[in-house]
């Protein structure tokens, strides 16, 4: 693939997890969605930058907030909104929903509605490739919240300890939940991993091209036993802490969200940098941008129709065969 | 047939099942050179290799969460629990995460691991080593829960455990590490959810899991000298738990006594009394009694902690009544 391609391939993914959330956001505010859901919009260059450098052979870990990793690993719309919908044709079949969707043909092992809670499960299965004797790769995709989970430091030590093939993900969204992380964090987030000796990296996670720049270098060595790695992506969520949070002015202004809006929106910083290089024109970016929102739409009126699982469903898959 | 300890034999059964599957490997504390406390590992790493046999620091929580996501991948851990009492520290990993994976993946992932622990007081540890835990996990969908009652049992249900594709945790009563139990040479599997009758009567059934197995059998031995014959049921496993068995046996016999060492309340003998009253209650001559640990922190004195488990002479006590239909008097 040429640079440009994958330039367009990375705005794709973005978009496809924007127009994700638009129509998640808009079903729960049209009450049309069974619970409540945690918008991604804003982190994408995250999720994107670190899954453009993976294979689907490599395995995350997601969270509450796990409809961007799902997209960005390579998931469908509508599988995704019949799971969303808890619709029998779901990733789930309906059973898991929002905080649980997974997709393991394309390596994403669950989000997780326990903060924190997949930190081991993302360093088991980098302990399993290199048992198994894979170049694979684990990445464990968590926010600033989950560094106050004590989990988080047990399994640090393990995967430091046994040189593991996993990358700590911690996208600091400066927010855990309805607290700022000044509020929730002593110290410097990059200094707990520093402490078990684990190379420990700092990005601009509103910037596609260098999270991906330097998740293809982690992913590289990783893959060469010369992990675990640490990554702070510092990012933004642009709804509140889940659909619900409305009036946020509490613990954050209007400003604010303003300003990361305009100046640090991943999708826009991606496409001024890629017009501004000439590698293609806005014309051609609407288009894409158009499709993608088009076949998001098309995908949520194929879930909401689509059917819900049978009473049987109910006590299945309790046990495994 | 050879006679073997129940530390011996779960030792042979993990041997048995490294050698058939790759997959299949240790993590815990200690259980590499030093092979646990109670040395049921012993030997093991000498044959599979630290790469097999994971030491692991103090890390409940974290060994028991890197367990959940390498059996999510191809891997098959029995993971090394050195207390019943630690269960509390892997709750979430346990309960929140691997016992529902399966479910909440629409069947997708699977988490096939192995959790064995040890219940069991008397061994004069106090209120944090001496806690039989099993009802707390079996009271969670998705989990299985083995409680071997001698060596026989622990080597067969240790190997079916192997082979599940199911979380299951498996609880050995860490005083039973040393008793023998006939246990044959060539291969065996037990299945999950088949009751063995240890010894049959037509007079009053004793349901009695794990070590409390030995007390009821006393018990039935004391109760035959008066002439009383008392069935002797060990479930082997409560999730699943095998009910056919137990109520065709209570409607044989119209008397029931349920004794397992969990706490009495809230636990494994409620459940049990629970079913049989669903099931055989116009077959029932009189109450479902229950035998269980008393509702008190396991105490540290030898004279207090005797008092809070089940004995024989309770439960020969608890049957005289039942057959004197004088059980449900007392206020």
């Amino acid at each position: 693939m040429s640079n440009t391609e994958t330039y367009l391939r990375m705005y794709r993914q973005m978009v496809r997890i924007r127009a994700f959330e638009d129509q998640a956001n808009q079903l729960y505010l049209s009450a049309r969605m069974p619970g409540l859901t945690h918008m991604y919009s804003g982190q994408e260059a995250v999720a994107v930058g670190i899954c453009e450098a993976l294979r689907p052979t490599d395995r995350i870990t997601s969270t509450h907030r796990g409809h961007g990793h799902c997209v960005a690993k390579g998931a469908e719309f509508k599988p995704m909104f019949c799971e969303l919908l808890g619709r029998a044709e779901g990733y789930c079949r309906g059973k898991g929903g929002s905080m649980h969707i997974a997709d393991q043909a394309n390596g994403n092992l669950g989000a997780n509605a326990i903060v924190g809670g997949s930190m081991g499960i993302a360093t088991g299965a980098a302990l399993s490739a290199r048992r198994q004797g894979r170049d694979d790769v684990a990445v464990c995709f968590f926010g600033d919240g989950a560094t106050a989970q004590g989990l988080m430091y047990e399994v640090m030590n393990m995967a430091a300890l046994w040189q593991l093939p996993v990358i700590y993900a911690c996208e600091n969204n400066g927010y855990s939940e309805y607290t700022r992380t000044d509020e929730i964090a002593a110290g410097s987030i990059l200094a707990r991993a520093q402490a078990f000796g684990i190379e420990s990296f700092r990005v601009d996670g509103q910037d596609v091209l260098a999270v991906n720049d330097l998740a293809q270098r982690l992913v590289a060595r990783a893959r060469k036993g010369e992990g675990p790695f640490f990554i702070e992506l510092e990012t933004y969520r642009y709804h509140g802490h889940h659909v619900g949070d409305i009036n946020r002015g509490y613990y954050r202004s209007k400003d604010e969200e303003t300003r990361w809006k305009t100046e640090r929106d991943p999708i826009d910083t991606l496409a001024r940098w890629m017009t501004g290089q000439g590698l293609t024109t806005q014309d051609d970016l609407d288009a894409i941008a158009s499709a993608i929102r088009a076949e998001a739409e098309a995908a949520v009126a194929y879930a909401l129709a689509a059917p819900f699982p049978d009473a049987a469903e109910v006590s299945r898959h309790v046990f495994a065969a | 047939m050879r006679e073997i300890t129940l530390s011996k034999a779960v030792n042979e059964a993990i041997a048995e099942e490294m050698r058939r599957d790759p997959a299949v490997f240790v993590i815990g504390e200690d259980v590499a050179e030093a092979g646990t406390p109670f040395k049921v590992l012993s030997g093991l790493v000498e044959e599979f290799g630290t790469d097999r046999i994971i030491d692991t620091p103090i890390s409940e929580p974290g060994f028991m969460g890197i367990a959940v996501g390498a059996a999510m991948t191809g891997s098959r851990p029995i993971v090394d629990l050195m207390f019943g009492d630690f269960l509390f520290l892997v709750m979430d990993q346990l309960c929140n995460q691997a016992a529902k994976t399966h479910y909440m993946s629409g069947g997708k992932l699977s988490v096939p691991l192995v959790l064995r622990t040890n219940l069991g007081a008397t061994r004069r540890s106090a209120a944090q080593h001496s806690q039989s835990l099993h009802a707390l996990v079996a009271h969670i969908p998705g989990l299985k829960v083995a409680l071997p009652s001698s060596a026989y049992e622990a080597k067969g249900l240790m190997k079916t455990a192997i082979r599940d594709n199911n979380p299951v945790v498996i609880f050995e009563d860490k005083l039973m590490y040393n008793d023998k139990a006939p246990v044959p040479e060539e291969e065996y599997l037990i299945p999950f959810g088949v009751a063995n009758i240890r010894r049959a009567g037509n007079d009053i059934t004793l349901i009695a899991t794990s070590s409390m197995v030995q007390v009821a059998e006393a018990a039935a031995a004391l109760l035959a000298a008066e002439g009383v014959e008392a069935e002797v049921i060990d479930p082997r496993t409560i999730v699943p738990l095998d009910e056919a068995t137990i109520i065709a046996s209570v409607r044989k016999t119209g008397r029931a006594i349920v004794i397992d060492e969990g706490h009495r309340s809230f636990g494994v003998t409620a459940e049990i009394a629970a079913r049989i009253a669903e099931k055989a209650f116009y077959h029932l001559d009189g109450p479902v009694l229950r035998l269980g640990a008393m509702d008190v922190p396991v105490p540290f004195s030898p004279v207090l902690e005797d008092l809070t488990v089940p004995t024989p002479a309770a439960v020969v006590d608890a049957a005289r009544k039942l057959m004197r239909g004088e059980a449900g008097h007392d206020a």
